[in-house]
Parts: structure tokens; C-alpha cells; sequence
């Protein structure tokens, strides 16, 4: 029965194990994205990235067809040149990060479309947005796991400076000139497990599994290490339950898993320590 | 190894052409205790600012040969809502040393349990940053200066908003920083305070208005003329032509 529930679905169909690989690299390597585009107060800009990568992926979809390599190329293209732009703009003028960006994702955006429209072409627009996790050949899952490889160890190597650029960005201008290798360096790991992670859950629904797990582990704990410590599970677990919701209830995958890893978050903003439970109904106060 | 100079060489710093530190010249000997004083807008901030290289002059130069220097700003960028706990930002302080990828030694984290102690933090080595109070983090952020370990150090109002007990102590740990030879800078308005702890003081209203020992640039009536200063930018300021 529970074998049958939660194993057999994997155990006799391929295209479940490959859902669940890819679901899995991405959680690892997405969820700890997350947390620090939280800390950031950058959440929304996964979103905005997301929005900027769209035209890139279509554009490459319109040269190369329904290729992986160009439109992965296309989206980091689109997605890098963004991300740079902003972050020269944003460092070199009054205007701040979020406007910056704001910007160029519009100006891309629009620009993606008009060159689609005018194409005329077949481009099946919500494969794009919505991914085709069950979908996943060999070379789109060897670039996922890839990338998310890629990103764990660079963040194992880049963690002080990513958190001190966090932390007190104008200090860590003070101690290093090179505060704006890890600022970029993050920012290109943003990129890349956005492309990456479109192939299977689309340009939009992708950030559900960067900013959702973070956004419920900063209701567990006030330590940025263990909110990873547990963003990462809290992926995994939106990935496995979703794809078994999606199988047993035929419902479509991507937004299955992102629909749990919502579940997931407002079951933590009610119960978890710093959630909504405890505001109203606190503990006694102590002593001292 | 010669001594490190800190020097201005008629300096100008400033915001959108207007000065706001005008045609500074002079050098800080090393082991100075400096007060920095005038009225707001006087460029007190502005010449930390410059010193600290956040903030390129409009003209003239500073000279600046110390090898590596601590920067306590008025108003820091410091995320107190960031999920760290007394006892990492402390570590912060570490950075410059070990750079973003080198490996702490116990004896650093001991020197680390040590400064917090100094400060008067001990107790609240795992306590979150955002549960601290004002004073509180001022202290940490004293513990953290500790760590960092420079030859010349900038404080911009390090007391503002500060508990009479808690500036005894940091000038403690000011007093003992003077006497290990290091170079201190920092920019206070209680007039008091300096009289009775700091040797040297700049008096800066725009233009510099004295500086030298404390007791002979805080006269009467040169802080009358400081007082006098027009805060405001003179928008039909003509452009400045003295010579250097």
C-alpha cells in the first residue's frame, strides 16, 4: 500500500525517476539560492530575472528550434546581460538595484515578445513558463545536475563572502575590493539555476522552488546556516510529494510541486517558531 | 619600516561640486588621538568618508600609507535583521586578515570570546544581532574594531545615543588602543568628553578652523565661529579658484 503510494510510481516509470533527479539537483542547489536571495531582500527578483530570461530561452527556440543548447545559450545570454547591466547601473549611479533591474527585464521582456510575435512561429509559449519536468532527456538532466553541482561547491567556497556581502555590504567593501566577486558570482549562480531549472519546471514556476522552502525555513530558524540546513529538505520534499500528487491525481507536475512547496510555507507561517501561532498565542515571558 | 603617513594635501571633498571639506591641509602623526568636531554639516563625516576611500575628492589629495585601516561610519550598512548571532559578527572582524576564504584558528575565536567580553558582551555570544540594543551593537561593533586590528582606526560619533556607562567603557578600549601606539580619528559632538580624552583636535566647519591641541582649538571664539557656519549649499556658489 505505502509501497505502492509512494514507491512504485518511480520504481516502474522512467520518466518519474528522471522527474525525480532533476527535482532533486534542483532542490539542492535552488534552495540555498533562495535563502540568500531572502536575506537579500532580493526575493522578487528571481521573479524579475525569471522575466528576463524568457525572451533569451524564446529567442534561442526561434534560431535553433526546440534545442537544448540554444535555448539554454539564449536564456543565459538574456539572463547574464541583465544581471550585469543592473549591477553596473545600480553600482555606478543613484539608482538602486531593484529599479536597475526592474529596467532591463522590462525592456527584454518586451523586446522578446515583439521579436515572437513578429516570427510568427509555433513557439509553444507554456512549455516555456511552466516547464516539462516529465519530460527530461539525458543532456537537459546531465545540465541540471551540472549546474546545481557547480553551484553547491561554489557556495561552499564563496560562503563568507557571500553572507558578508549580505550582512554589512559596506564593511565588506572595507576589509576586500573584491566584494563585488561574490556579489556577481551569486548573481551568475542565480542565472544559471534559473536556466537550468526552467527546462523542468519553466521560467516562472522555477522560482517557486528557490524562494518558497527559504521563505518557510526563516520561520524555523534564526541562523542563516541552519535555514539551508533546512530549506534544502524542505525542497526535496516539495519535489518528491508533488511529483507523487501529479502522478495519483493526474495533475500537471511543475505546478503540483510548487502547489506543496505552498502547502509547506503556510504550514510553517501558522506553526513554526516565528510564524503566526506563536505571535498570537506567545509563551510566557521569562525572568531575565 | 618608516612610519605610515596620513596626510591632506589641500584637500576638497564634497557632494555635486559643493564642498562640504574645503582646501584641508595638515598630517596626522601615527599614534594621534584625534577628535574631530563642528557643527553638522561641517564635513566631519565627509573626511572619514574620504580617508576611508569611500568617496573620491573634488580636489587636492590624501595621502594614506597605513597598511590597512578600521572604519566605523555613522550610519553602516549593517543588515541587523540578518540571521547571525553575536559571536559571528564578531568574527566579521577577521575578514580583512583572513580574507573571505581563510580558516580561523581557535586562538582567533579565543581572541573573539575575549573581545566580547571587553565590550561587555559576555553572556551574549549566541544571542541573534537583531535582539541587541542600540547600545548593545555599538558595543559589538566595538569587539568587532577590536578583531580587525588596524594601525589607524575611524570612528564617526561612536557615542551618539549611548549610555554614560557604555562610553566609559568603549573609551576604555579607546584609551587602550591610543596606548598601543595605534592612530585614532573620531568625530564627536560632546565637547566635554573631549577635553578630557583627547589630546588633539580638529575643528572642522567646511573650513578648517583650528587644529592642534585640544585646549588650544576649542576657545570660545572659535567655536562661536564655527557656529556661524551657513549649513545650507550655496546653490549660486561661484566656482572656487584659491590656490592650492
Amino acid at each position: 500500500m505505502v509501497y505502492d503510494l509512494l514507491v512504485a510510481p518511480f520504481v516502474e516509470f522512467p520518466f518519474m525517476r528522471r522527474a525525480l533527479v532533476g527535482g532533486l539537483a534542483i532542490s539542492f542547489a535552488a534552495a540555498p539560492i533562495g535563502v540568500f536571495l531572502m536575506l537579500r531582500r532580493m526575493s522578487l527578483i528571481g521573479d524579475a530575472m525569471a522575466h528576463a530570461i524568457l525572451p533569451g530561452a524564446a529567442l534561442g527556440f526561434l534560431i535553433g528550434g526546440l534545442s537544448l543548447g540554444y535555448m539554454t545559450l539564449g536564456g543565459l545570454i538574456a539572463g547574464f546581460g541583465v544581471a550585469i547591466a543592473s549591477g553596473f547601473v545600480s553600482r555606478t549611479t543613484l539608482v538602486k538595484e531593484d529599479m536597475a533591474l526592474a529596467a532591463f527585464y522590462l525592456v527584454s521582456l518586451a523586446l522578446g515578445v515583439t521579436l515572437i510575435s513578429a516570427s510568427r512561429s509555433n513557439l509553444d509559449l507554456l512549455a516555456l513558463l511552466f516547464g516539462s519536468i516529465l519530460a527530461l532527456d539525458d543532456p537537459t538532466l546531465v545540465l541540471i545536475v551540472a549546474v546545481a553541482s557547480a553551484t553547491l561547491l561554489a557556495l561552499a567556497l564563496g560562503y563568507r563572502g557571500v553572507v558578508m556581502e549580505c550582512l554589512d555590504p559596506g564593511f565588506a567593501a572595507g576589509v576586500t575590493r573584491f566584494g563585488w566577486v561574490f556579489h556577481f558570482g551569486f548573481l551568475t549562480f542565480v542565472v544559471l539555476n534559473l536556466v537550468a531549472g526552467f527546462h523542468a519546471l519553466g521560467t516562472l514556476l522555477v522560482v517557486g522552488i528557490m524562494m518558497l522552502p527559504a521563505g518557510s525555513a526563516r520561520l524555523w530558524t534564526d541562523d542563516v546556516s541552519s535555514m539551508i540546513a533546512i530549506a534544502v529538505p524542505l525542497a526535496i520534499l516539495a519535489n518528491v510529494t508533488g511529483l507523487l500528487a501529479s502522478y495519483h491525481l493526474g495533475m500537471a507536475s511543475g505546478p503540483a510541486i510548487i502547489l506543496v512547496a505552498g502547502l509547506i510555507y503556510g504550514a510553517s507561517l501558522a506553526l513554526g517558531p516565528h510564524g503566526i501561532v506563536r505571535r498570537y498565542f506567545p509563551q510566557r515571558h521569562l525572568e531575565a | 619600516m618608516s612610519d605610515p603617513i596620513l596626510a591632506f594635501e589641500d584637500l576638497t571633498l564634497g557632494y555635486d561640486r559643493h564642498p562640504a571639506v574645503h582646501h584641508l591641509d595638515g598630517r596626522i602623526e601615527p599614534g594621534t588621538l584625534l577628535a574631530i568636531v563642528g557643527p553638522n554639516g561641517g564635513g566631519k563625516s565627509t573626511l572619514l568618508k574620504g580617508i576611508a576611500g569611500r568617496l573620491a575628492p573634488l580636489a587636492g589629495r590624501i595621502v594614506n600609507t597605513f597598511p590597512h585601516m578600521a572604519y566605523m561610519p555613522q550610519i553602516g550598512d549593517l543588515n541587523r535583521d540578518f540571521p547571525v548571532t553575536v559571536f559571528d559578527l564578531a568574527l566579521t572582524g577577521l575578514c580583512g586578515r583572513r580574507g573571505m576564504f581563510g580558516r580561523i584558528s581557535r586562538t582567533e575565536r579565543d581572541r573573539a570570546l575575549e573581545a566580547i567580553g571587553l565590550v561587555g558582551l559576555s553572556g551574549f555570544e549566541r544571542r541573534s544581532i537583531r535582539t541587541l540594543s542600540g547600545g548593545q551593537l555599538q558595543r559589538l561593533l566595538f569587539a568587532r574594531l577590536m578583531l580587525q586590528d588596524a594601525p589607524l582606526i575611524l570612528l564617526d560619533e561612536p557615542f551618539t545615543a549611548i549610555d554614560q556607562r557604555t562610553i566609559d567603557d568603549l573609551l576604555e578600549i579607546v584609551a587602550r588602543w591610543h596606548s598601543e601606539g595605534r592612530t585614532i580619528l573620531a568625530v564627536l559632538h560632546d565637547l566635554e568628553l573631549v577635553r578630557r580624552h583627547f589630546p588633539q583636535t580638529l575643528l572642522l566647519a567646511r573650513d578648517p578652523l583650528g587644529w592642534g591641541a585640544t585646549s588650544g582649538v576649542l576657545t570660545t571664539d572659535r567655536l562661536e565661529t564655527a557656529r556661524q557656519m551657513a549649513e545650507a549649499f550655496d546653490r549660486r556658489a561661484a566656482e572656487c579658484h584659491r590656490a592650492a
